[in-house]
């Protein structure tokens, strides 16, 4: 069993999703990868998908709610996305971005 | 959108691996459905339905609900427990300026013991690529047409975390009882794509 791994984030946390692009199952949406989003909410730890997916002895993580906006996915649009994503998908966004 | 459930790559690769399952001996066409019987009893739309008839006629209950659904739908009887650990549940509301649509864009997951089995649509590539991108626009072809200034808020389930939309409670219904409420909600109304 692996420890938990301590929340990193919270809400109102710009992150950036890491832009990797795993050869096994993940549960980090193509369409997010390498945008930037704002954390709007904490769901507490669970295991990760990527080691359930591969029969590993999961890492368990803290998963947030990340809110995106239209115009930084796709580059237009007034509408926000909200993804639920794993900590290890996610890196803090430093003032310099 | 137009293809059945049963003629879809995946339904006959789920076939497939059945078939294969039942030769090797490792579970029998009767335990299979018997774990599919016990995972859908019960597993209706209507489940969701009482759960917002309830957020209309109960402020407190209406609160309560948006906080920690899961804590709250056990008073009408209804659980997000499925498998080994239960899923937590997110109601977001919609109100007169802003509208909640859900999709789950890596495969099809949704509340099912609220909604019933999901409709081929919401697991349709077309659907799952689009809303994310112009939901306006998917939303107007299901017939829906927002405000021009309405905030469009979408929810990829792509966690354990599943949602539910709370819609708005439709004007002319004051005087209606909360088991006529129920009738009209329905399940397009929670995944977001109908107004109610």
């Amino acid at each position: 069993m692996h420890d938990v791994a301590p929340a990193r984030f919270a809400p109102g946390d710009r992150v950036r999703v890491h832009n990797v692009d795993p050869d096994h199952h993940t549960r980090a949406p193509r369409y997010v990868r390498g945008h930037q989003g704002v954390v709007v909410d904490s769901q507490g730890e669970w295991p990760l998908a990527d080691d359930l997916a591969r029969a590993l002895d999961p890492r368990v993580e803290p998963v947030y709610t990340v809110r995106f906006a239209a115009r930084d996915l796709w580059g237009d649009g007034v509408h926000t996305v909200s993804v639920d994503l794993w900590q290890s998908y996610l890196e803090a966004v430093t003032e310099h971005g | 959108m137009g293809e059945t459930h049963a003629s879809t790559p995946v339904a006959a690769r789920v076939r497939r691996l059945e078939e294969r399952l039942i030769e090797a001996g490792l579970v029998s066409d009767p335990e299979l459905d018997e774990v599919l019987a016990r995972y859908l009893a019960g597993a209706s739309p209507l489940n969701g339905a009482r759960m917002v008839a309830r957020a209309w006629t109960d402020d407190d209950f209406r609160s309560r609900l948006l906080a920690d659904a899961n804590s709250v739908i056990t008073e009408l009887g209804l659980s997000m427990r499925s498998g080994l650990r239960e899923q937590p549940l997110k109601v977001v509301a919609n109100t007169p300026g802003r509208h909640n649509v859900i999709v789950c864009t890596l495969c099809s997951c949704y509340p099912t013991g609220l909604l019933g089995p999901s409709p081929s649509w919401y697991k349709s590539e077309a659907y799952r690529s689009r809303v994310v991108r112009e939901p306006r626009a998917v939303l107007g072809e299901f017939g829906l047409t927002l405000p021009d200034d309405a905030e469009i808020m979408v929810w990829d389930s792509s966690s354990e975390r599943r949602y539910l939309v709370l819609p708005v409670r439709p004007a002319g219904t004051d005087g209606m009882s909360e088991d006529d409420l129920v009738g009209l909600v329905t399940r397009e109304g929670m995944i977001g794509t109908a107004a109610v």
